[in-house]
């Protein structure tokens, strides 16, 4: 063996030089560039009670996306969130027959997000059954539910301080939704990125056998990530319906789409192993942006969906194009 | 007897068990339920999805999903409806050719970029989804093309009987051999199995995964445009949200069939028998008066149930080293 | 073993010469020569990473070389895809499966090539009756019809020596074609191997092991580091020398051997039993001893390793360290307790790649280096420049990806995160499995290192001359059970192959 003992750097590229190349920077000149466009192209766009109705266009999704990001990093995926959010709603809007208070509706709200998202995990991790299919089949499943509950009625009359949740605002501009927001990216962000329980995501999102055989609780691991998505579909239940005011079984539906385009065009891998909180927080920006943009020159949902759509696809096949041209040109 | 083994595997023969004690069940209460004419009619209302879900058995058989063959069927459906309004005289033929043809083009764009840019289908076709239904409103505007705007040869060719069974019946029945055969007997049919069986051993047996995978698509895409005109045709109608969420029922309908969303398993009895399962319960909710708002739990609750079973049929089972445990087992 | 006495000079019919093969960042083949001589089998020699497995696809058309000519009979050609090197009688046995589980065994050796019917649609009944006519020929018995994933390990390989030969080959390539294979079959693949010479065909043999190349081959080429170093015919050179050629160094002690004082004992099984995997498992292990678990592939010892550190659950069995009960029902319990495995499967089980290397290192040492669940970067460099020094790591920094690295410094990773949880007990499966001749020599001796600082080794071998070399003791299993524990003059290659077949002492 060699007798001079060599060192090591711990770092080869400094820290600054990473975020200068990293995606996360590239979306953030994204979103700045969408931004500018945007106050040009409609004169009502720079006003602040503007910006803040158009947050409104993405933080329910994002409180979702957040936990999803985590869920996708460790290689897992649930599609059925749009369909929890139906199902939650609606058993708020049954309790809200019932009689019940705001506070309870809240408790509710999120018991039955979480107990959505547990019957995921036990079907994931205990059962050992295929994330996409899975969830495939609860979104079915949640949704089914809510539709024999109300079949084409709805569910309305919330109380008059659950209406805060969707529609307040805690200082100024800012609404309860957005403060919820920045408060759900603190708290993944740190959970993500400065946590052994972060840290063990990313190791089961590259090498599961590898990270069991580590001493890392996969299994633990996964369940918690399915209960943390029914919970934050809770949450963005309970926003949206109270935005809406009223319960549908039609309600969020198609969300789940919107949510991994964010997750994904945040940069995380959709096989697995990376990704971060920021990069889905700059990503919530960039969709919020370009639907209240195309709101504001009247673009038809549907027709802002192909943007989603295309945005989807874009993200993820840019890069490789660039890579094989770059290849073939050397 | 081989053939025989073969062409009846014992998970299909318990899913054609449950799908004939299933009719017989609501028999029991409505005896004219089973009766050949019901039966007919059960049989031609699955017909579309049975013929989606021999496109999706493919697809997932090739270790991909399709979620885009809802729009796609939509899309290709309005299209074929546009024309119809605007050149009436279009022999039925024509028109199928080019459902077909729209359809294999938009199943082509999944294909590529699956293949040449090693995509995600699940990515792709979440995006194509989307798309595809966005290029509906688009086009048509958001207008509905109805009835009286289609040509009488237009809307009544699925409707047409022949010994028996209408057309679009008869149409279900010919992909099912059509697909059969592509599957079995076919190099390139094997090599979906191969390909997502085995993608890693695939490729030093001369396969080209991702051509075999692009290949799917686009017999994916044929069908779902296939059946857009044949869906329009016998609705008589034409608008963005038709087969709104369909396509969760295809992948139901394979799921149930047995076909294994790993990759390299399914049959098309096992398809086939997904879709009438799914059929079946479709068409006996009003008869025993349940509102048709249970058919989506019910879907989500048989694809749980089928995603269990199939895991556990699927499972290899541990290596048996013990001698006396061996005679145990 | 007969071999070929007159190695006549004729033409190969397979020759390579100045032949290239680059991937980005690596020369995988530097200008190498090769020639595949008729009715000779030639054993390609290297170290991990010397360019034999990338060689392989080259001549069976998966690889295109950027440099260098192709010769066939003496003709230049090229084989772009995979059909034109099979069409030109170009067939091989590689070492992963390349097989179709869920596909019929007629399927899975006619894939790609089934025989059709005049509508252009397969011919299943010819392609059932050929692969039935194929697996007679090796003298397999297994149903065409048959799914493959119903077969046993052994039947499926034969299963792919079938497929291999179902072209009309003129040269068989064989990579590692022995790894799973029992005594028995390995005397029928030799026998195979004849039949083949005897009817013209060229062989290439890739081997790890030179008892089989001197057994079976008739001429030699060696790679390293993806240069042809010489070639040659095997009489006229000696086991020595090959192994020179292939590091370019000569490799005196490969199992270093030092004496040690074995000290209290420091882990104890007892009782220990699985319902289909291993019954009455019983022994002890003394602290800075090297203890050998030798057996046949399928003997029970991993599953064995694999339930004492908690991967699968025991029926029953009591285990002590340090002579305290320890109840392990999981890795995480396994490491807490000082118990570390280091699996055979290293790329699959052992490295995280896409993680950096001080991440892999520090992972199943969070507890030690974070604070109250959160992460201290600080104190995980620190762990992690500790260790990878002392396992004399090459890497450009820290928080390099560790797929990055080469596989040798990508198993030091992996030892470095074990021995940074500072265990106890040590078991290594299979540790030096499919290593070339230079690295194994360094595993060795760092376990030596390991057992003189105090760690106690289980070492799970299947080569004899590593259980001979490095065992203090060696234990012996058979069909899930010990059947024999062995040490000093007892311990003896005879015996341990008795014990292991179970061959009755006459």
């Amino acid at each position: 063996m060699s007798i001079t003992a060599r060192e090591i750097p711990d770092r080869l590229t400094s820290s600054t030089s990473k975020v200068l190349r990293s995606w996360e920077l590239l979306l953030l000149g994204v979103a700045v560039g969408i931004f500018v466009l945007n106050s040009l192209s409609s004169p009502y766009f720079l006003d602040p009670w503007s910006l803040s109705d158009a947050t409104f266009n993405f933080t329910e999704k994002a409180l979702i996306a957040f936990a999803m990001a985590l869920l996708v990093i460790s290689g897992e995926i649930d599609l059925s969130v749009a369909s929890i959010i139906a199902l939650v709603s609606t058993a708020m809007g049954a309790a809200l027959q019932l009689g019940v208070g705001t506070t309870e509706l809240v408790l509710i709200g999120l018991t039955v997000g979480l107990l959505c998202g547990a019957f995921n995990a036990v079907l994931v991790t205990v059962m050992g059954l295929p994330s996409i299919v899975v969830t495939i089949g609860t979104m079915s499943l949640f949704r089914g539910i809510s539709y024999i509950v109300l079949g084409d009625q709805a569910f309305r009359g919330y109380p008059a301080d659950f209406s805060f949740f969707g529609q307040g605002y805690v200082f100024w501009v800012i609404s309860f939704e957005f403060a919820l927001f920045v408060a759900f990216a603190i708290f993944y962000a740190v959970l993500l990125h400065r946590t052994n329980f972060g840290r063990s995501i990313f190791a089961i999102g590259n090498n599961p056998t590898a990270a069991l055989f580590s001493g890392i609780r996969v299994q633990r691991v996964k369940f918690i990530l399915f209960l943390l998505t029914g919970l934050m579909s809770g949450f963005a239940a309970i926003c949206l319906t109270s935005r809406l005011g009223s319960t549908r079984p039609s309600i969020g539906i198609g969300m789940e789409l919107e949510v991994v385009t964010m997750v994904v065009l945040g940069g995380v891998n959709i096989l697995g192993g990376s990704g971060s909180i920021p990069g889905v927080v700059i990503a919530a920006f960039v969709m919020g942006l370009v639907t209240f943009g195309l709101g504001l020159l009247n673009v038809p949902g549907i027709v802002m969906s192909i943007f989603i759509g295309l945005l989807l696809i874009g993200v993820i096949a840019l890069p490789r194009l660039v890579q094989q041209l770059s290849q073939r040109l050397k | 007897m081989i053939m025989l083994k073969k062409l009846i595997s014992v998970r299909e023969t318990l899913l054609l068990g449950v799908v004939v004690s299933l009719a017989l069940l609501i028999a029991t209460r409505f005896p004219g339920f089973i009766a050949p004419g019901n039966l007919a009619n059960v049989f031609n209302d699955t017909s579309p999805l049975i013929i989606l879900a021999l496109g999706q058995m493919i697809v997932i058989v090739a270790r991909c999903i399709d979620l885009s063959v809802a729009a796609n069927l939509a899309l290709t459906g309005m299209i074929v409806a546009m024309l119809n309004t605007m050149m009436p005289g279009l022999p039925v033929v024509v028109t199928l050719t080019i459902a077909v043809a729209i359809g294999a083009f938009l199943g082509a764009i999944n294909g590529i970029f699956v293949w040449k840019l090693e995509i995600p289908p699940i990515v792709v076709t979440l995006g194509t989804m989307t798309i595809f239904r966005g290029v509906i409103f688009l086009i048509s505007d958001g207008k509905w093309v109805n009835a009286h705007e289609m040509s009488e040869s237009f809307t009544s060719f699925p409707r047409m009987e022949l010994l028996g069974l209408p057309a679009l019946s008869w149409i279900a029945v010919l992909v099912a051999i059509a697909i059969w055969l592509l599957v079995t007997r076919t190099p390139m049919g094997r090599s979906f199995y191969a390909a997502g069986g085995n993608p890693h051993a695939a490729v030093y047996t001369g396969i080209d995964v991702g051509k075999t995978q692009f290949f799917a698509f686009v017999i994916s895409g044929a069908l779902a445009g296939l059946t857009g005109y044949l869906w329009v045709a016998r609705y008589a109608v034409a608008y963005v949200d038709i087969a709104g969420g369909f396509e969760l029922e295809v992948v139901a309908a394979c799921v149930i069939g047995g076909i294994s969303i790993a990759g390299g398993i399914g049959t098309v009895a096992g398809a086939i028998l997904g879709a009438l399962f799914l059929g079946v319960i479709k068409n006996a909710l009003p008869v025993i008066n349940v509102s048709p708002f249970w058919q989506l739990a019910i879907s989500g609750a048989a694809i749980v149930v089928a995603v269990t079973l199939n895991a556990r049929a699927n499972k290899t089972k541990g290596r048996v080293i013990l001698k006396n445990a061996e005679h145990a087992q | 073993m007969q071999k070929t006495e007159s190695l006549s000079e004729a033409t190969p019919i397979l020759s390579l010469s100045g032949v290239s093969k680059v991937f980005p960042g690596v020369r995988a083949l530097d200008q190498v020569k090769l020639d595949l001589y008729p009715g000779q089998v030639t054993a390609l020699i290297g170290e991990n990473g010397a360019g034999k497995s990338t060689v392989v696809k080259v001549l069976t058309g998966i690889y295109q070389p950027e440099e260098g000519e192709i010769q066939l009979d003496g003709v230049s050609t090229t084989f772009p895809t995979a059909h034109h090197a099979s069409d030109a009688g170009i067939t091989a046995i590689h070492q992963e499966t390349v097989l179709f589980d869920d596909l019929s065994v007629a399927e899975n050796i006619f894939i790609g090539h089934a025989p059709r019917t005049r509508f252009g649609l397969i011919d299943t009944n010819r392609m059932q009756a050929k692969a039935q006519t194929l697996l007679d020929g090796i003298g397999a018995e297994i149903d065409p019809s048959v799914r493959l994933r119903d077969l046993g390990i052994a039947n499926k390989h034969m299963v792919a020596i079938a497929r291999a030969l179902s072209i009309d080959a003129r040269v068989v390539i064989m990579d590692e074609p022995t790894a799973a294979l029992s005594h028995k079959e390995i005397g029928e693949l030799y026998e195979l191997v004849e039949q083949l010479k005897s009817q013209g065909k060229a062989i290439l043999f890739i081997s790890h092991k030179f008892d089989e190349i001197f057994e079976i081959a008739d001429r030699f080429t060696v790679f390293r580091d993806g240069q042809f170093v010489s070639d040659g015919k095997l009489a006229d050179t000696n086991e020595s020398e090959l192994v020179k050629m292939m590091v370019g160094r000569s490799v005196d002690q490969i199992f270093p051997k030092r004496k040690n004082a074995a000290g209290e004992q420091v882990f104890q099984v007892t009782g220990y039993a699985h319902p289909t995997e291993f019954d009455d498992i019983n022994f002890s292990l003394r602290q800075g001893e090297i203890l050998g678990f030798y057996g046949l592939v399928g003997a029970g010892r991993s599953e064995l390793m694999q339930s004492l550190i908690g991967i699968t659950t025991p029926s029953k069995g009591v285990c002590k360290i340090e002579d305290e009960i320890v109840i392990i029902r999981s890795p995480a319990d396994a490491i807490s307790n000082g118990l570390v495995y280091v699996p055979e499967d290293r790329g699959k089980q052992g490295a995280v790649i896409g993680l950096p290397i001080f991440q892999n290192v520090t992972l199943p040492s969070l507890g030690q280096t974070s604070h109250r669940g959160f992460l201290r970067m600080a104190e995980e460099f620190k762990l992690a420049r500790e260790y990878t020094r002392r396992l004399d790591l090459r890497a450009a920094a820290l928080d390099q990806d560790v797929g990055e690295l080469s596989g040798g410094n990508q198993q030091k990773v992996v030892i470095a995160k074990w021995l940074a949880t500072q265990p106890k007990v040590i078991i290594l499966d299979e540790p030096t499995k499919g290593i070339d001749i230079g690295s194994k020599a360094a595993v060795h001796e760092f376990m030596s290192d390991l057992a003189a600082q105090g760690l106690s080794v289980i070492m799970v071998s299947s080569e004899i001359p590593e259980i001979m070399g490095m065992s203090d003791r060696a234990i012996v299993m058979r069909e899930g059970r010990i059947v024999a524990e062995l040490e000093g003059k007892d311990l003896t290659p005879e015996t341990l192959v008795r014990h292991a077949a179970g061959i009755k002492e006459t």
